[in-house]
């Protein structure tokens, strides 16, 4: 049943529905908590770790914790934001993460993290991974060297019959995320233009629709990720 | 090959949730999983291709390349290598000509390497073909390789006597040894089954759950949730359908336990999930066994049958009207995760066996989102006894935080490894002198496997129990001679890196670099910052999702708490920086190809 709760983000009070996820909260009282594997809409997975508060002490993530009344949420204290930040220096060196030459760049969830978090470089050694791009597929191009494993369009893309069109391929540090050969052939170009919105990096690009917004005029380009939220105004509080 | 797999899929009624066990048997009549019957499977069960992919791919017993006609999977764990595996490995890729993780040329042999098989205290071990070689030595190694080239069925391989206890049967004909060596309330022999069946049955549901409260037993996985409030949480809950797991699934390097039960005493456990069956109103129980123990399959489906005919299992169960309850072995497939209970119930329905976030907890959102108890092995052994001999007499056993008893998995540099029941509050100490190994010789302890601690003499005089060592009971004694770093440190941090689901970022990436910086250090490239560094990343782990990437880090951090003379040891003492970076190794490759000598 739906109802009407309070909770506490770093000391502010506000008021939440009990059917909502800490993120969707906080989100909503002007609270940007960063995140790369959430996306509205989507069944969350809590997979990046990033969007990691403490509720009344304990280490959570906001996007698969439901609210309660009275929760006491700790979102921008040091420690988290410290370990916010080395997830992200983390997912950057698994990858290969080149943004000048990259057709999301501007547009990309990650290098918008890494420079609200002000990162120059990252405190762990680079992995340098060999990974592959397929691009056997006939709308969409699956570049791995970009691809953070969130899982978005594994949960967002399905085909009308509701089967996977993405899905992990084995475990480990070997995971990887891959396009099933017959069904990325049946891609629409709707569900195709999906994927690679729903994708935070660029890992998902339609074929020749990479650079169709320029350089400069993208989202992150003229304000920081989650300045939206926190520039919102407030009604609900 | 199309009718076989048709006959497989409408084994399982078509149904997508058992797609592990189309897959194992799959895996087992063809010996891989070809991409035509990943296509077939897919049509049939209307999922995508890719879909049953990720399952297959998860697991490390399935595969989508012919893995020979002889599949042999021989264990790395931390003590195989302690007892000779290197020998044994390299006799095995000798005889057959193959390295490791290859088939031969005409496809007779397979040879692959695997995370702990949970034979600890008979190392090192094999699997092939699902029967369990233990104790091997080259020259068991070569005789087996004269079997395989002359095509001998795995059954008539055995050259040992057979095992202790059950392990002789009929039904299970295997050369693994019981090895139990301290018996107590658990693995009473005397056991007498249906007894408590019985006397469940003239009690009320809740009654059955105050006894158990009034026991205070915890959950004996390791987390020691108590059970009582788990199954009354289970019991307030309304729904149409509950169900009981009893989590067999034991991976935690080290731990051996649960196979010795399953094989002694299988009708202790059915009869400990009967029990929460009715204590939680469930009327489905799994047993979920890891795949490693498969040579025990036909032992116990018969069991559940004999159950099943003296009416444990099924309707009215003892004459209860109503009191409904059955029991479905499921088998892994190769995951260390899955023992997670989340990632265990995600497994049984078929798919990677990734944790779930949580809340929900499985008490209220479990198997098919009903309301589910997963309980360990040993748990469910214990609740029958204290059903049998009520609360306050188990509480007569143990420390007043810890009640009860604990069976301990003790393997490594002892006289005695195997299996010992002894009562909470045992010290190290204790420990060393039962099993025979001499303390002057002990140089540490690793409590709980490798997502446990490292401990050193100095500690010695701590005790088991949650209100000091807590333990799933894999305790693992290594001697002066040994190698800590090399041997015992790395080799942990491999298995977690292997047995990492790969889904949070943190679990995923932080043992890998981890482990690169340890690498460092043991080739003499490390400086004192290494240390600090290592002891600081480490921590980024507890935001992971389950218990196994929180503790991926801890055989590095416990392994810098209490032995970090060893680190220091060896990082540079006249350096504060060393970017590890070997120029003539990195290199070397294209050296070799241009035939070319490195110029530094």
């Amino acid at each position: 049943m739906n109802k009407v709760v309070k909770i506490d983000i770093d000391g502010l009070e506000c008021i939440a529905n009990s059917d909502q996820y800490i993120i969707e909260a906080a989100r909503e009282n002007g609270i940007y908590i960063p995140t790369l594997c959430n996306y509205p809409g989507v069944k969350p997975k809590g997979g990046c770790r990033i969007c990691t508060v403490r509720v009344n002490g304990k280490q959570m993530t906001a996007c698969t914790t439901p609210v309660s009344d009275g929760m006491r949420i700790e979102n921008n204290t040091e420690e988290l934001i410290n370990l916010r930040k080395s997830i992200v220096e983390l997912l950057l060196v698994e990858g290969n993460h080149f943004c000048p030459s990259c057709e999301k760049s501007g547009n990309c969830e990650l290098q918008a993290l890494a420079y609200r978090f002000g990162i120059m470089a990252p405190r762990f050694p680079y992995l340098f991974p060999v990974r592959k791009v397929d691009a056997s597929h006939p709308k969409i191009i699956k570049d791995q060297n970009r691809c953070i494993l969130c899982k978005r369009c594994i949960r967002a893309i399905t085909d009308e019959k509701g089967r996977s069109v993405f899905a992990y391929r084995r475990r480990s540090s070997r995971v990887e995320v891959v396009v099933d050969s017959k069904l990325g052939k049946q891609l629409t170009d709707e569900l195709a233009q999906k994927a690679m919105d729903v994708c935070p990096v660029g890992s998902i690009l339609v074929k020749e629709k990479g650079f169709i917004t320029p350089i400069g005029e993208r989202k992150y380009d003229k304000n920081p990720i989650g300045s939206d939220i926190e520039n919102i105004t407030i009604t609900k509080r | 090959m199309k009718n076989t797999i048709t006959k497989t899929i409408a084994k399982y009624h078509k149904d997508k949730t058992r797609l592990m066990d189309i897959l194992i048997d799959t895996q087992e009549e063809l010996g891989y999983i070809p991409k035509e019957a990943i296509s077939q499977i897919a049509e049939d069960l209307h999922m995508s291709e890719v879909d049953v992919e990720q399952t297959i791919s998860f697991y490390h017993f399935f595969s989508f390349q012919p893995t020979g006609k002889y599949s042999i999977y021989l264990n790395n764990s931390v003590v195989a290598v302690m007892m000779g595996r290197k020998e044994v490995a390299s006799t095995f890729e000798q005889e057959l000509g193959i390295k490791f993780g290859q088939v031969t040329a005409d496809g007779l042999a397979g040879l692959f390497e695997t995370s702990c098989i949970g034979m600890n205290d008979q190392e090192p071990a094999a699997i092939i073909n699902n029967m369990v070689f233990t104790r091997l030595t080259p020259f068991r190694v070569k005789e087996i390789v004269r079997d395989i080239k002359e095509g001998k069925p795995v059954v008539d391989m055995f050259r040992a006597s057979f095992g202790d206890g059950k392990n002789a049967s009929e039904l299970i004909r295997s050369v693994v040894s019981n090895n139990i060596r301290k018996i107590g309330p658990v693995l009473d022999p005397f056991y007498k089954p249906g007894e408590a069946i019985k006397k469940i049955i003239k009690m009320k549901p809740e009654e059955v759950i105050e006894e158990i409260k009034r026991s205070s037993i915890r959950g004996r996985g390791g987390a020691g949730f108590p059970t009582g409030l788990k199954w009354e949480f289970c019991r307030k809950i309304e729904a149409d359908k509950k169900y009981i797991f009893c989590n067999a699934d034991e991976g935690e390097p080290g731990t051996f336990k649960d196979r010795v039960i399953l094989t002694e005493l299988p009708r202790l456990i059915m009869e400990g999930m009967v029990v929460a069956g009715y204590a939680v109103g469930a009327t489905e129980g799994i047993l979920y066994i890891r795949f490693e123990y498969k040579y025990l399959e036909r032992y116990l489906e018969n069991i559940l049958q004999k159950a099943r005919e003296k009416n444990y299992l099924g309707k009215d169960i003892g004459g209860k009207k109503g009191f409904n309850f059955d029991i479905r072995i499921q088998f892994g497939a190769g995951a260390y995760v899955c023992g997670e209970e989340s990632a265990l119930i995600e497994s049984a329905e078929g798919k990677r066996g990734e944790p779930r976030d949580r809340p929900p907890f499985p008490v209220r959102r479990g198997y098919f989102d009903m309301p589910t108890v997963v309980n360990n092995v040993e748990t469910l052994c214990s609740a029958v006894k204290v059903i049998l001999n009520g609360g306050e007499w188990y509480k007569s056993f143990g420390t007043t935080e810890s009640t009860g008893t604990k069976l301990l998995s003790i393997s490594g540099d002892c006289r005695f490894p195997g299996v010992y029941e002894v009562d909470w509050g045992f010290s190290i100490n204790d420990m060393l002198e039962m099993v025979g190994a001499v303390n002057s010789e002990v140089q540490a302890v690793q409590v709980g496997g490798p997502s446990g601690a490292l401990i050193g003499p100095n500690e010695f005089n701590r005790i088991l129990g949650y209100e000091d060592l807590a333990t799933g009971g894999s305790l693992i004694i290594f001697g002066k001679h040994r190698d800590l770093l090399t041997d015992v440190v790395l080799n942990f941090t491999e298995f977690f890196i292997e047995e990492s689901c790969g889904s949070c970022s943190t679990c995923r990436i932080v043992p890998t670099i981890l482990m690169k910086k340890l690498k460092k250090i043991l080739n003499a490239r490390g400086v004192a910052q290494d240390i600090e560094d290592m002891t600081e990343w480490g921590k980024i782990l507890r935001a992971s999702r389950c218990g196994l990437g929180q503790t991926a880090a801890n055989p590095i951090l416990s392994s810098i708490k209490n032995f970090r003379h060893l680190y220091e040891e060896k990082v540079q003492k006249n350096k504060t920086f060393d970017s590890g970076f070997d120029l003539n190794a990195a290199v070397l490759e294209s050296c070799e190809a241009t035939n070319r000598i490195p110029n530094i």
